[in-house]
């Protein structure tokens, strides 16, 4: 039986900075993931990971990543997700300061 | 220290153009991302979880004051202020952008340095033994050998397509400080008969299966040396498992052929290379050599340093731990820990190189060392001047007393840092520090070496740790496996996990149960741990680790063999 499918959004790295992205409903990148569209579509999900993936001049590494609906937006599931948007603990410059 | 000739400083400026034109290609777009990736990656460039990281080889560890302070000033300019040095002696940067990164290269050209072949399936950075050139225990310095290497290997057409990436480490002593049965070809510098030659190990690594090197040549005369390693690569090329990422590494092949066979293989294929090696190698070798002539060591009274030594317990304490003997009389090695306790291991600020380059300059003949073990070594200062450098380093937050103490951990960028990390190793070890200096018991329990790895590939050396830890992903949580009795050394051996793993708000206090259990069942306060663990062995730890779970059978728990 096929698991039933959890929300994504679609995220990779910036082609020049680096940091990480995500798409927004707009189809622009935004740094902040509560800006980021919760696909909660399987196919609707698939579609915006093609067209996403085919802006090869902005993006690198793009992917659908798990997350939960939280009040604010779009939430990790996962710890690795927490940590691509948090940054690297212990330095206090780690994200947003950039 | 080797200086670049013009044929190195135009070979770097030429891949240095042709990489700032394959960066512009792939900004407009006539690069796909598949066609730009494996020209990076050759470049040192790769992609991590939040940025881009530029990986610069430190060859054989060895830096001159001026290129420590070019490092401080990229540090500057185009990352986040301070840089973090590896366990295979390559400085990281964590946060360049795409279009900076040619700048960065040509800076580092100025210096005479690069990131060629830091990645990539070909001959990475060729690391040494840290005290080269000054040890007291060394037989020769390994250095100008491994200059050979890293210019026979740099651009190699035979091997710039190997199965996997390629690991060469070299150490002048019997005492193994470069970890070379943990290297796809470890070389051991030895004397016979008043002949320099090498003892060649071959097929070790750690990673997802991790082995001991094994004894392929007890003996490979000097000039015979780059014609043997030829063949050995030559030999793997071939054989290599292109087919499986998870078997390409030359210790399967060694593994799954035999050093039998692959010494058979590799004694033909040398046989059929080494006429080709007309003697050129040896004259570079001699050039390469004399420019590794030691310093102009000075002959000056010591009765500063037993001064400071006998009235200033803080020095004291320092001296104890991060000096090392030398080999001129009146001289130390002196280790700077970059590991303060709560500090990410092996990361130093743009601030600290720029003091640590200068310390080198005035007091250490303009010489730096980078450790695997990612701290920095200033390989030659007069005692008389050490309590003036120990005073300098205090005042930086350079002088932690801690080398080969609980606190100096080995930890990889895990994920904090590293796309293939399965979990974080860089807040456990700030975590285990600030513990055991919490508990002032760290010199108390002595040597004792803790590794950690962020993911299985083990760039954090976690198998030979005397404690190691290797974190991971189960079920989505971060949970820590434990190794014990691992060592790096002359004696190498992989640690045996304890069982099953810890959560990331157990791991510390599982390392203060093993070294609780260590200080109970210790002979004497001059056994170390890893003495007291081959004499104990597993079921003590075991029980105390698991306590739910020790069979009641064992009864007196310390007899096992
Ligand atoms: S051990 Fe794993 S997590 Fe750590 S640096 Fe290596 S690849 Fe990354």
């Amino acid at each position: 039986m096929p698991r039933p499918f959890t929300p994504k959004v679609v995220t990779g790295n910036a082609l020049l900075e680096g940091d990480v992205v995500y798409l927004a409903a707009d189809g622009s990148w935004t740094r902040d993931l509560a800006r980021a569209e919760l696909l909660t579509d399987e196919a609707d999900a698939q579609v915006r990971l093609i067209e996403a993936q085919a802006r090869a001049g902005e993006v690198v590494g793009v992917y659908l990543a798990d997350m939960a609906e939280g009040p604010d937006g779009p939430e990790p599931t996962h710890f690795r997700e927490a940590f691509r948007r948090a940054g690297p603990s212990g330095y206090v410059f780690a994200k947003s300061t950039s | 220290m080797y200086r670049y000739d013009d044929f190195d400083a135009a070979f770097v400026a030429q891949r240095n153009r042709q990489f700032r034109a394959q960066v512009e290609r792939r900004i407009d777009g006539s690069l796909t991302e598949e066609e730009f990736k494996p020209l990076r990656l050759m470049n040192g460039l790769y992609l991590q979880l939040h940025a881009y990281m530029l990986r610069i080889a430190i060859p054989y560890g060895t830096l001159r004051s001026a290129q420590m302070r070019q490092l401080a000033h990229i540090a500057d300019t185009w990352d986040k202020g301070y840089g973090h040095f590896t366990t295979r002696q390559n400085i990281q940067f964590n946060w360049p952008r795409l279009r900076d990164v040619p700048d960065i290269l040509d800076a580092l050209a100025e210096v005479e340095m690069h990131a060629v072949q830091t990645s990539g399936n070909t001959i990475r950075n060729v690391t040494a033994d840290h005290f080269a050139g000054a040890a007291a225990d060394e037989v020769a310095d390994p250095r100008p050998v491994a200059e050979l290497i890293r210019q026979w290997s740099t651009d190699h057409p035979e091997f710039q397509f190997l199965p996997r990436k390629f690991k060469i480490a070299v150490t002048g002593s019997s005492n193994d400080r470069a970890v070379t049965a943990a290297h796809d070809i470890g070389l051991r510098l030895v004397e016979r008969e008043g002949e320099i030659g090498f003892q060649v190990l071959v097929g070790g690594g750690l990673g997802r299966t991790p082995m001991i090197g094994k004894v392929i040549a007890e003996f490979v005369p000097s000039e015979d040396l780059l014609a043997y390693l030829g063949a050995v690569v030559s030999v793997w090329n071939l054989l290599g498992r292109r087919d499986n990422k998870f078997k390409s590494r030359i210790k399967i092949t060694v593994h799954e052929h035999g050093i039998e066979a692959i010494r058979d293989m590799v004694a033909a294929r040398f046989a059929e290379i080494r006429p080709g090696f007309s003697g050129v190698d040896q004259e570079r070798l001699a050039a390469i050599t004399a420019q590794f002539a030691p310093p102009p060591f000075r002959t000056a009274s010591t009765a500063s340093f037993d001064a400071a030594y006998a009235e200033d317990p803080v020095f004291r304490a320092w001296a104890d731990t991060n000096l090392f003997p030398h080999r001129a009389e009146g001289y130390a090695i002196a280790q700077i820990s970059l590991k303060a306790h709560g500090a990410t291991p092996g990361d130093a600020t743009s601030a600290q190189m720029r003091v640590m380059a200068d310390i080198a300059e005035r007091f250490g003949h303009d010489e730096l060392r980078i450790s695997h073990e990612q701290n920095v070594v200033l390989p030659h200062v007069h005692k008389a001047d050490l309590p003036e450098v120990h005073a300098i380093l205090r005042a930086h937050g350079l002088a932690t007393a801690n080398i080969g103490l609980i606190s100096d951990i080995i930890a990889c960028p895990g994920l904090d840092y590293c796309a293939l990390a399965t979990a974080r190793s860089i807040p456990v070890a700030q975590e285990i520090a600030t513990r055991f200096d919490a508990l002032k018991i760290e010199h108390e329990i002595g040597d004792l070496k803790i590794k950690i790895s962020g993911c299985i590939n083990a760039c954090g050396h976690h198998h030979v740790g005397h404690i190691g830890i290797l974190g991971l992903d189960r079920a989505g949580v971060e949970n820590y496996q434990i190794t014990l009795g691992g060592d790096h050394t002359e004696t190498a051996s992989l640690g045996e996990r304890t069982g099953p793993g810890f959560a990331a708000d157990e791991i510390v206090g599982a390392v203060e149960t093993i070294v609780e259990t260590y200080l109970a069942e210790r002979a004497s306060p001059g056994e170390t741990f890893i003495e007291t663990y081959r004499r104990v062995g597993m079921a003590p730890f075991k029980a105390a680790l698991y306590p739910d779970t020790a069979k009641p059978a064992v009864g007196g728990a310390s007899d096992a063999a």
